[in-house]
């Protein structure tokens, strides 16, 4: 075996967001080795990205300073892509195989923006509204540009205000939940003075921003990247010419290693019990992937998690209130940013699915699984693994997810082959 | 103002903000990522490591994914086109 890294930790965390970093912090103890695995190049996930440094008054400043100072190790650019064993993972990094053994685990793997096919979704410029900002975030220059923001979910108004403070030109919002339905999510927000005040930083900063509920993208073009979309509310349309489309129809688990590792699930997120526990024994769950709930839950329930992987019991349970708290708010949300059904009907039969073996809606629709779609489609078969067509596909044509199997990331083959352990025999056959 | 690096994209000298990712410098360059099978330019869709649509070939190690590496002096990235 050349070039193979391995690791020992009691409580091994897989994500560097809100809930990994908070898992740490909790877990973190004299004698008690923990490590937060991640696939980015520094911590702080999607919403903390590149915000450390910035801000001292930023929220996530308070986490790293106590990230900082405590002796937990942080291992970065490591794409975690098969469990062959119990207590045992292989991930990819650019100095080839490593195998991370660990006592407890904590998944933390957050989510991603649901993207739903249109006319034209392909061309370049069009990305998620998540994305965008974590272009900006890693140094593009917005100034003056025309963006449109579309699809659905709080995160749309989170990445407008967002925008707008790094001077974009932010033409509209486009929500695709109606107003009837967003109403009461809204109230409840509003009753949580906390949030109240998130709400109304973002309200100030959005005053000039159209915020339109009810409407979404029909068809984007433009030659060889984006020049203009047309949104409608399904008897109007608008085309608006726009250098960027910010465009995620809110938020998807990350459920691929949880599945990878047999964890049961309902819904499509994970499942745990009061102490964040999955049902595997020593395997724990927080964050986005069991509910989309956004920052606070994830903090909560990464506490709650480090708490109870290190047997600290009764710190854990001092939290279950607040828990219980976030859990609501999480499903109220899910509730209000419900998608429409006029968004099944977006595709033309020309319009691509998937994105990596471009496979058009036309080939798709007379299929009546995701098995038979692959098999002969080859949709899903590419690079992304349907990271992106099968959360599409789930909601266009109702096929269900299925089981996830290793590697459930593109590896280089020389990483593969550095791996000797009988698990890495499994793996080959697999391939 | 920002401390600067120097890389090459498809041989051409660019200058971007240090911290860039490589998806952030092909975007300033108004240069698509990879060509798909069918032939459409592509650029990044997710920015966080899920779609593959920013894989370029980075100091000579293709399907690199633009969105997570950070641009460094000297590197030199090659679009899949």
């Amino acid at each position: 075996m050349c070039n193979a890294h391995t690791h020992n930790y009691d409580v091994l965390i897989l994500g560097g967001g809100p809930a990994g970093i908070a898992a740490a912090s909790a877990a973190a103890a004299p004698h008690t080795s923990v490590a937060i695995v991640d696939e980015n190049p520094t911590l702080g996930g999607q919403i903390w990205r590149n915000s450390f440094a910035a801000d001292v008054s930023d929220p996530a400043a308070h986490w790293y300073q106590r990230i900082q100072h405590s002796p937990i190790t942080r291992l970065h650019d490591l794409r975690v892509f098969h469990a062959p064993s119990p207590g045992t993972l292989q991930a990819e990094a650019g100095n080839g195989l490593h195998t991370l053994h660990y006592k407890k685990l904590i998944l933390a793997t957050g989510a991603r923006e649901r993207f739903l096919p249109f006319p034209g979704w392909t061309l370049p410029n069009i990305m998620g509204a998540g994305a965008l900002q974590n272009m900006v975030k890693s140094g593009l220059p917005i100034t003056g540009k025309r963006i449109v923001i579309a699809g659905s979910g709080p995160l749309l108004i989170v990445v407008a205000a967002y925008l707008k403070k790094h001077h974009a030109r932010v033409i509209c919002i486009c929500e695709q939940a109606p107003l009837r339905q967003l109403l009461p999510f809204a109230k409840g927000v509003i009753t949580n003075t906390e949030k109240l005040s998130q709400a109304l930083q973002y309200r100030l900063q959005l005053l000039t921003v159209p915020y339109r509920a009810g409407w979404w993208p029909a068809i984007a073009r433009g030659q060889s990247q984006l020049e203009t979309i047309t949104v409608t509310d399904g008897a109007r349309r608008y085309i608006i010419p726009c250098d960027y489309l910010a465009c995620g129809f809110h938020l998807v688990p990350n459920i691929e290693l949880p599945s990878l590792l047999g964890c049961s699930q309902s819904n499509g997120f994970v499942k745990v019990d009061t102490t964040q526990q999955t049902s595997i024994p020593g395997i724990y769950a927080a964050g986005e992937i069991t509910g989309i709930g956004g920052l606070e839950k994830s903090i909560l329930e990464g506490t709650i998690a480090g708490y109870s992987a290190t047997g600290q019991s009764t710190a854990a349970q001092q939290l279950s209130a607040a828990r219980s708290k976030s859990l609501r708010f999480a499903s109220a949300m899910q509730r209000a940013f419900a998608l429409r059904p006029e968004l099944r009907r977006l595709p033309a039969p020309s319009t691509l699915v998937c994105r990596c073996e471009d496979v058009p809606h036309s080939h798709l629709v007379s299929h009546s699984s995701w098995r038979s779609a692959k098999l002969h489609t080859r949709c899903g078969m590419g690079s992304c693994q349907g990271r992106v067509c099968g959360t599409a596909t789930e909601f266009l044509y109702g096929w269900p997810s299925e089981s996830v199997r290793p590697p459930i990331l593109p590896v280089r083959l020389q990483t593969l082959a550095q791996a000797e352990d009988p698990a890495s025999q499994e793996l080959s056959t697999a391939i | 103002m920002p401390e600067t690096l120097t890389l090459t994209v498809n041989g051409q000298q660019l200058q971007v903000p240090s911290g860039a990712t490589v998806a952030v410098a092909l975007n300033i360059l108004g240069q698509p990522c990879r060509t798909s099978v069918s032939g459409q330019p592509r650029g990044p869709l997710c920015a966080m490591g899920i779609c593959y649509e920013c894989r370029v070939t980075i100091n000579g190690i293709a399907n690199r994914l633009a969105c997570q590496v950070l641009c460094t002096p000297g590197m030199e990235v090659q679009t899949i086109v």
